[in-house]
C-alpha cells in the first residue's frame, strides 16, 4: 500500500532528526541540561513503545511495566554489586530476566477474562517493587548507585555522549521493530486478536499465543529503557519505578495515540517537557497534571497522532 | 508457640481481612456491575481516615467523628459518580485508568495542600484501649471491636443483596442495562447509589484504622492494590468472593509476616532465614493470587454473567 | 461426518437445548429452523466450540470433539459464521480477508514470514485475497474501510472470510440476516454451489432459501428437535405446521 506521508510521520522524523543533531548543538554551547531531557525522553520513548505493543497492539492494559524498568535497572544494580561492570552482561540479564518474568507472569494473566488483566499485571509489578524494596543489601527503598556503568569495551555507557547515541540507536531499532511487526503476519494476527477475539478463535487461531508473544516483547523493551535509566541517573531507587510510573507510561501512550509507531514518542515527549514545565511551576503539580489525564481520558480519542492527521484530512492507518 | 501471640496475631490478621473486605466490597461490585475500573477507590479510604482524624482532633471525640465521616464520604462518593465516573461508563477500560489514577493525584495533592505531607495521628478514647481477658489470653479491643464492626456490615450487605430489591438487582445481574430499565429502575441513580456506598465502606475502613496506623497520603495507594489482589482471588462482582478472599488474604500477610522467619528457618540457616523473611512475607500475597489464578482463572467465587 | 449425539445444555435451570441429535453429511445441506429463543444459536455455538454442553458428544470424522477448542476445530475443517456481523471494523477490506489468509502456506513457519516479512508483499496471500474479493465484487476498492460497506456486502466478505480457511464443514449461522431479497437470492446461489464439496449446517429464517437449499430439516422448538427429514415431509408434518411453519 503505497500511501503519501502522513503529518504524524514527518513530525516523527523530525523529531528523530532533531535528537541525532542535539549533541551538535550542545558541543556549540547549548545547556547541557537539554541533553540529559533528551536522553531521558528517549528512555521513556523506548518503555512506552514497549508498553504500546501489548496495550496498543495488542489491546490488554499492562498496569505493571514499572516492573520491567526495575528489572532492567536491577540488571544493572545487582551486577554492581559485584563489581562486575560488562555492558554485555547487564543487558543480557536485562533482556533474560524481562523475558522470563513476562513469560511467566503473562501466561496466568492472559488467561483471565475481562478487566482483570490489568488488575493482575498491577500486583505482580507491586510483587516485584517489594522484592526490591525488602533488598536490603541494595539499598532496599534506600536505593542503590551504579558506580560501574555498563562497559561494551569499545564504549562506556557512563560517558554521556555515548549514552546519548545508544539510546537513540535503541529507540530507533524498536520503532522500526513495531513498524515491521505491525507489518508482518504477526502484527495481523495481534490486530484481529485485539478486535475480535471470537472471530479469530473460529478461523484457527489463539488469541492468547499471540498476546503472549507480544506481552514478552514488550517486557523485553521496557526491560531494556530500564537498562538504559540505571546508565543514565546513576543511582536508582525502588520508588522511581513504583505502580505510579506504570500509570505514566499508560498516559504517555495514551496521550501519544496507541496503536501507532510514533504515538508513544510523542507521548513520552510530551510527558517529559510537561513534567519539567509544572514542576517547576509548583509544588503541588500533580493535581493539575491530573485534571490533564482526567481530560486526556474524556477527550482523547486515538490521542496526538489522531489529531495530526485527521487535521489534515488524511485517515490515520491502524 | 505462645498462645498469647498467636491469638494477637490470629486478631490482626482478622482485623486486617475485615479492613480489606470493607475496601474490596466497593470496589468488587463496581467492576462487577458497572464494568468500571476504579482505581482511585483507595482515595475513599484515605478521605475517610483524615475526616476521622481532623474532627477528632477538633472536638476530641472519637467515636461521633467516626461515625460522622461516613455521610460525608458518601457524599464525597455521590459527588465524584455524579460528575465524573458517570460520564466514563460508556468509556474503554484504558480511560478509565487514566481517569481514576488522574482522579488519584487530585485527591493526593488536595490533601497535601489541605493537610499538610505530615499525617494526622488519632488517639483512641480510654474505653476503647484497654484489652478484653478472656481466661489468661488478652485481646485488644479496638482491634476486636473492627471486626465486629466489619462482620456486621458484611452481615447487613448479605441481607441485603439477599432480601431487598437493589440487591435483587444486583444478583440478577444489574449489569445489563436495559433488562434492569426495563424493571422501572432508574440505572443512573443505581449507579450512583452502588459508587457512593462502596466508598462509604472504604471510608469508614479508613476511619477504622486511623487510630492504629494514622492518616497518611499514601495509605489509599497501598491498600487498592491489595484490595484488587482480594477482589482478583475473590472473583470480579462477588461480594462472597471478595470477604473469603479478603479474610483470607488478611490472615495470610499478617501470620505470613509474623511467622515467615520461624517457617524459614525450618529450611534454610538463621542467617538466610532472616535476610529472605520480609521479602517473602511481602511477596506472598502476590504468590498466592498467582496461583489461584493459574488453577481459577476467573477467581474463586465468580459471579455469573 | 459431523455427528451430534444428544447435547444437553442448561442456563440456570433452564434448557436451551435438551437432548438435541443431529448429522451432518459431505454434499449435503443440512438446515436447522425454529422458533425464535428455540435454542438454535446456543447449539451452533456448542457444536463450534465456544460453549461445553452440560452431556451429549459431539464427533467429527469419529472423533470425539466435544472438548476441542473452536481453533482447534477449525484447523480440522470447521468453518463457522457468526449471527451478527464480526468483521474486523476499523481495518479495511483488504485486511479483512487478508487475516484468515494468514495461515497460508506456503511459505512456511518460520521467523522471518511471521515477524518480519510484510504481509502486502506477501505474493500468495494478496493473489488469494484479491481473487476472493473479485468474486465478491468488491475488488475495486480493497483499501475502504469495511464498515462503508452495505450490509449484504459485509455479510457476504464474512461468508469470504469464513471460506478463507478452506473448512470441510460450515456452520452458518443465518446468513442471510438483514439482507434484501436480491442480496439473499445471491448468498442462495453461493450456498448451493458451496454444496459440491461442502457439508453444510444452516440456522436461517428465510424459509424460502430453507426450502431451496436444503436436503434435510431438522426443526428445533424450545430446545427440542421436534421434526427431522426432507423438506417435503418437514412441510407436511402437521406439529411443525402447528409450532412453527404457521408463523410465515
Amino acid at each position: 500500500m503505497k500511501r503519501s506521508l502522513k503529518p504524524s510521520q514527518v513530525l516523527l522524523a523530525l523529531l528523530l532528526l532533531c535528537l541525532a543533531l542535539l549533541p551538535l548543538a550542545s558541543y556549540l554551547g547549548l545547556n547541557a541540561f537539554y541533553l540529559d531531557l533528551a536522553i531521558r525522553l528517549m528512555i521513556f520513548a523506548i518503555a512506552a513503545t514497549g508498553l504500546n505493543l501489548i496495550l496498543g497492539y495488542g489491546g490488554l492494559i499492562s498496569l505493571g511495566h514499572a516492573a520491567y524498568l526495575l528489572i532492567g535497572a536491577y540488571s544493572v544494580a545487582i551486577p554492581n554489586y559485584y563489581d562486575v561492570d560488562n555492558g554485555w552482561i547487564h543487558l543480557g540479564l536485562a533482556i533474560g530476566c524481562s523475558a522470563l518474568f513476562a513469560l511467566l507472569t503473562g501466561a496466568v494473566s492472559l488467561r483471565t477474562r475481562g478487566g482483570g488483566f490489568i488488575m493482575i499485571t498491577l500486583a505482580f509489578a507491586q510483587m516485584i517493587y517489594f522484592l526490591f524494596v525488602s533488598m536490603e543489601t541494595l539499598g532496599g527503598s534506600d536505593g542503590i548507585s551504579i558506580s560501574f556503568t555498563s562497559n561494551f569495551g569499545l564504549f562506556n555507557l557512563g560517558d554521556t555522549l555515548y549514552l546519548y547515541y545508544f539510546t537513540l540507536a535503541m529507540l530507533l531499532f524498536f520503532l522500526w521493530l513495531i513498524y515491521r511487526l505491525n507489518r508482518a503476519r504477526f502484527g495481523y494476527a495481534l490486530t484481529g486478536s485485539r478486535l475480535r477475539p471470537q472471530r479469530m478463535h473460529s478461523l484457527g487461531y489463539s488469541p492468547y499465543r499471540f498476546q503472549l508473544i507480544a506481552y514478552i516483547i514488550s517486557g523485553v523493551i521496557t526491560g531494556i529503557a530500564g537498562f538504559l535509566l540505571a546508565n543514565f541517573v546513576q543511582f536508582i531507587t525502588p520508588e522511581m519505578m513504583d505502580w505510579f510510573r506504570s500509570a505514566e507510561l499508560i498516559f504517555m501512550v495514551a496521550l501519544g495515540g496507541a496503536a501507532t509507531v510514533s504515538g508513544p514518542v510523542f507521548g513520552a515527549f510530551s510527558f517529559v517537557i510537561l513534567e519539567h514545565f509544572m514542576s517547576e511551576w509548583t509544588l503541588y503539580w500533580h493535581l493539575p497534571f491530573g485534571l490533564i489525564l482526567i481530560a486526556v481520558a474524556i477527550l482523547s480519542k486515538g490521542g496526538l497522532v489522531k489529531l495530526l492527521d485527521t487535521h489534515a484530512g488524511r485517515n490515520p492507518d491502524a | 508457640m505462645d498462645t498469647q501471640l498467636i491469638l494477637v496475631q490470629l486478631v490482626n490478621g482478622l482485623q486486617l481481612g475485615v479492613l480489606l473486605f470493607l475496601v474490596a466490597a466497593g470496589l468488587t461490585l463496581i467492576f462487577g456491575i458497572m464494568d468500571f475500573v476504579n482505581l482511585a477507590h483507595g482515595a475513599f479510604y484515605m478521605v475517610g481516615a483524615y475526616i476521622c482524624a481532623l474532627l477528632a482532633a477538633r472536638t476530641g471525640y472519637f467515636l461521633p467523628s467516626l461515625l460522622l465521616s461516613l455521610p460525608l464520604v458518601f457524599v464525597l462518593g455521590l459527588v465524584v459518580e455524579k460528575y465524573l465516573v458517570s460520564h466514563l461508563y460508556k468509556m474503554s477500560h484504558l480511560d478509565h485508568v487514566l481517569a481514576t489514577f488522574g482522579l488519584i493525584l487530585v485527591f493526593d495533592t488536595l490533601t497535601h495542600y489541605l493537610a499538610g505531607p505530615d499525617g494526622e495521628a488519632v488517639l483512641l478514647p480510654d474505653y476503647l484501649n484497654g484489652a478484653i481477658n478472656l481466661g489468661n489470653i488478652q485481646l485488644p479491643v479496638y482491634r476486636v471491636l473492627i471486626i465486629f464492626v466489619g462482620l456486621s456490615v458484611a452481615a447487613a450487605l448479605a441481607w441485603a443483596v439477599n432480601k431487598t430489591r437493589a440487591g435483587m438487582l444486583l444478583r440478577a445481574g444489574a449489569s445489563d442495562r436495559e433488562m434492569t430499565s426495563a424493571l422501572g429502575v432508574n440505572i443512573d441513580k443505581l449507579y450512583r447509589l452502588i459508587f457512593a456506598v462502596g466508598a462509604m465502606l472504604a471510608g469508614l475502613a479508613g476511619a477504622l484504622i486511623a487510630p492504629i496506623s494514622g492518616a497518611n497520603i499514601a495509605m489509599g495507594n497501598e491498600i487498592i492494590i491489595i484490595a484488587l489482589v482480594v477482589v482478583v482471588i475473590g472473583g470480579i462482582g462477588s461480594i462472597k468472593g471478595a470477604f473469603l478472599g479478603a479474610l483470607f488474604v488478611g490472615l495470610v500477610d499478617t501470620m505470613g509476616r509474623a511467622y515467615m522467619d520461624d517457617v524459614l528457618k525450618l529450611f534454610i540457616s538463621p542467617v538466610a532465614a532472616e535476610s529472605a523473611a520480609p521479602a517473602l512475607s511481602a511477596m506472598i500475597v502476590y504468590i498466592i493470587m498467582a496461583m489461584v489464578l493459574a488453577f481459577r482463572p476467573n477467581g474463586l467465587f465468580p459471579a455469573n454473567k | 461426518m459431523l455427528e451430534v449425539k444428544q447435547i444437553s445444555k442448561q442456563f440456570g435451570g433452564l434448557y436451551a437445548n435438551r437432548d438435541v441429535s443431529l448429522n451432518l453429511k459431505m454434499q449435503q445441506i443440512h438446515a436447522l429452523i425454529g422458533p425464535n429463543g428455540a435454542g438454535k444459536s446456543t447449539l451452533i455455538a456448542q457444536i463450534a466450540g465456544e460453549l461445553k454442553p452440560d452431556s451429549g458428544r459431539i464427533e467429527f470424522g469419529g472423533r470425539d470433539i466435544t472438548h476441542d477448542t473452536p481453533e482447534r476445530r477449525n484447523r480440522m475443517g470447521m468453518g463457522r459464521m457468526f449471527q451478527t456481523t464480526a468483521l474486523f471494523n476499523e481495518l479495511s477490506v483488504l485486511d479483512n480477508i487478508r487475516i484468515p489468509l494468514l495461515r497460508m502456506k506456503p511459505p512456511q513457519f518460520s521467523i522471518r514470514n511471521w515477524f518480519y516479512k510484510a504481509v502486502e508483499n506477501d505474493l500468495n496471500i494478496n493473489a488469494t485475497a484479491l481473487g476472493m474479493l473479485e468474486r465478491l465484487g468488491l475488488e475495486h476498492h480493497p483499501e475502504q474501510r469495511v464498515a462503508t460497506l452495505s450490509h449484504g456486502e459485509q455479510r457476504q466478505l464474512e461468508m469470504a472470510m469464513t471460506l478463507a480457511t478452506f473448512p470441510g464443514y460450515l456452520l452458518l449461522d443465518e446468513p442471510m440476516a438483514g439482507m434484501s431479497s436480491a442480496e439473499s437470492m445471491r448468498m442462495t446461489r453461493l450456498i448451493h454451489r458451496l454444496k459440491q464439496d461442502h457439508a453444510i449446517l444452516l440456522v436461517e429464517h428465510d424459509m424460502r432459501a430453507v426450502f431451496d437449499l436444503a436436503d434435510k430439516i431438522s426443526v428445533l422448538v424450545e430446545g427440542s428437535i421436534i421434526a427431522s427429514g426432507t423438506p417435503a415431509e418437514i412441510r407436511s408434518n402437521l406439529a411443525v405446521q402447528a409450532a412453527y411453519l404457521g408463523e410465515d
